[in-house]
């Protein structure tokens, strides 16, 4: 970075990009979240059916939530992107087909958990589809490329460890990976508080009634 | 060992074969299935079309939608009959397993015959020209579709609403599946070379241990109440 601060505001002028580029830096940091929101409802989920603690399911039901609503950020920041620089909102890429089929595991999911009533049964029932579908994944990130071409740069994290981003934008971007997780673990811990309260008055409610 | 594994298998699947047989529920329904999907696409685009892509996809459309109809009555009718106690109490959940996913792929792949048979006689824009391929890719699919459906159904016969839920939570397991023979299903029209699709047969015979793998890991945890 320059010593001069003013210089830290000019972004490069990428041709073809040019300030569109600057969506990035809300693209890239809800798509990660989106997986790490499935990962980590896969990973409580284990845990659940491991232990059968009802925190596990807590923390698993909310972070499909949170990784959820950070799916559709990262589906419709995509489209807008898409639609200034492709030319079209919605255009089959690999990519887009995997977060598409990633929307649709966590509605299924979630239709999953409201078609169940006994909390026990529904715990485990979604557990077992959320590593289902984890399981799935791999095959998907395998397929995809082969069959249809991608319009989508390399990832930012390759594997080689190097990076064609200029300075300032990779300090904005890494701020605002770290900014957007921050944000999703405050909701998704204010999301396990609030569930856990339910939980406690509901079975504060069956308490009295046997009463 | 392998004979004190194997024979309540087959004695689930036995047991499933004959109240199938007596009932004939799901294989009605699928037979029912894909006569009308079939029906539905001759309707709108006619028999006569020769797109590859558009045959081979219309072919899956209707095995995807038909199975969805008939493939989860293995395990939703154990628990309306309310039989799945007595199930639990006489065999291991892998036994279990293992007898209703072997019951689910022989009506895979009756259900397969008799819609590629249908369907090639319907549709005369429907030629094969490399049947080995086909074959292959046919056997492969629905071993995989009956692999990821049997667990699927496991999951939806314990949940409230069962009809409607089960494409909602299978599709996105089986979309990879899918995609891949679609795929070899139009290279086998256009007379693609088994050779030249090696590289796929492994992806649904690494999919099929995959998905029986996990089911099998998480089936005892889905089974036991």
């Amino acid at each position: 970075m320059s010593a001069n601060p003013s210089a830290w505001y000019h972004l490069p002028i990428i041709p073809g990009l040019e300030d569109k580029a600057r969506i990035l830096f809300f693209h890239v940091p809800t798509a990660w979240l989106s997986t790490v929101g499935f990962i980590a409802s896969m990973v409580y989920g284990i845990r659940y059916l491991r232990k059968r603690d009802p925190e596990d399911d807590i923390k698993s039901a909310s972070a499909a939530g949170v990784g959820f609503l950070f799916c559709i950020l990262a589906t419709v920041t995509g489209a807008i992107w898409a639609k200034f620089s492709w030319g079209t909102y919605w255009n089959w890429d690999p990519r887009q087909t995997s977060i598409f089929v990633l929307l649709l595991i966590y509605g299924a999911y979630f239709a999953l958990r409201s078609a169940i009533d006994v909390e026990e049964k529904r715990a485990t029932l979604s557990a077992a589809y959320a590593i289902i579908a984890a399981v799935v994944m791999p095959f998907f990130m395998f397929v995809m490329p082969r069959i249809l071409a991608s319009l989508h740069p390399q990832p930012v994290l390759n594997v080689q460890g190097k990076t064609e981003m200029n300075a300032t934008m990779l300090v904005l971007l890494i701020s605002s990976f770290a900014g957007f997780t921050g944000l999703a673990s405050w909701m998704w811990n204010l999301e396990v508080r609030i569930q856990r309260i339910v939980m406690n008055s509901l079975s504060g409610l069956k308490g009295e009634t046997r009463v | 060992m392998i004979g004190t594994f194997l024979n309540p298998v087959l004695a689930v699947l036995r047991k499933d074969l004959q109240s199938e047989l007596r009932t004939r529920y799901a294989m009605s329904a699928l037979i029912m299935f894909i006569v009308s999907t079939i029906s539905i696409i001759v309707f709108a685009i006619g028999g006569g079309t020769s797109r590859s892509d558009v045959l081979a996809g219309m072919l899956w459309v209707v095995i995807f939608f038909s199975s969805m109809s008939g493939l989860s009555r293995t395990f939703v009718s154990e628990e309306e009959r309310g039989t799945a106690m007595t199930l639990q109490l006489l065999v291991p959940p892998s036994v279990v397993l293992f007898g209703k996913l072997l019951f689910n792929v022989l009506l895979v792949i009756g259900m397969n015959i008799l819609a590629v048979a249908l369907y090639s006689f319907l549709m005369t824009g429907f030629t094969v020209t490399s049947p080995g391929l086909f074959s292959l890719t046919l056997i492969l699919g629905s071993g995989g579709l009956a692999a990821s459906s049997t667990i699927i159904a496991a999951i939806i016969a314990k949940a409230n609403t069962k009809g409607p839920l089960f494409p909602v939570l299978a599709l996105p397991i089986l979309l990879p599946l899918l995609v891949v023979v679609i795929n070899m299903t139009r290279l086998s029209m256009e007379g693609g070379d088994i050779s030249e699709s090696v590289g796929e047969f492994q992806f649904l015979i690494a999919y099929i241990i995959v998905i029986i793998t996990a089911s099998n890991l998480l089936f005892e945890y889905i089974w036991r109440d």
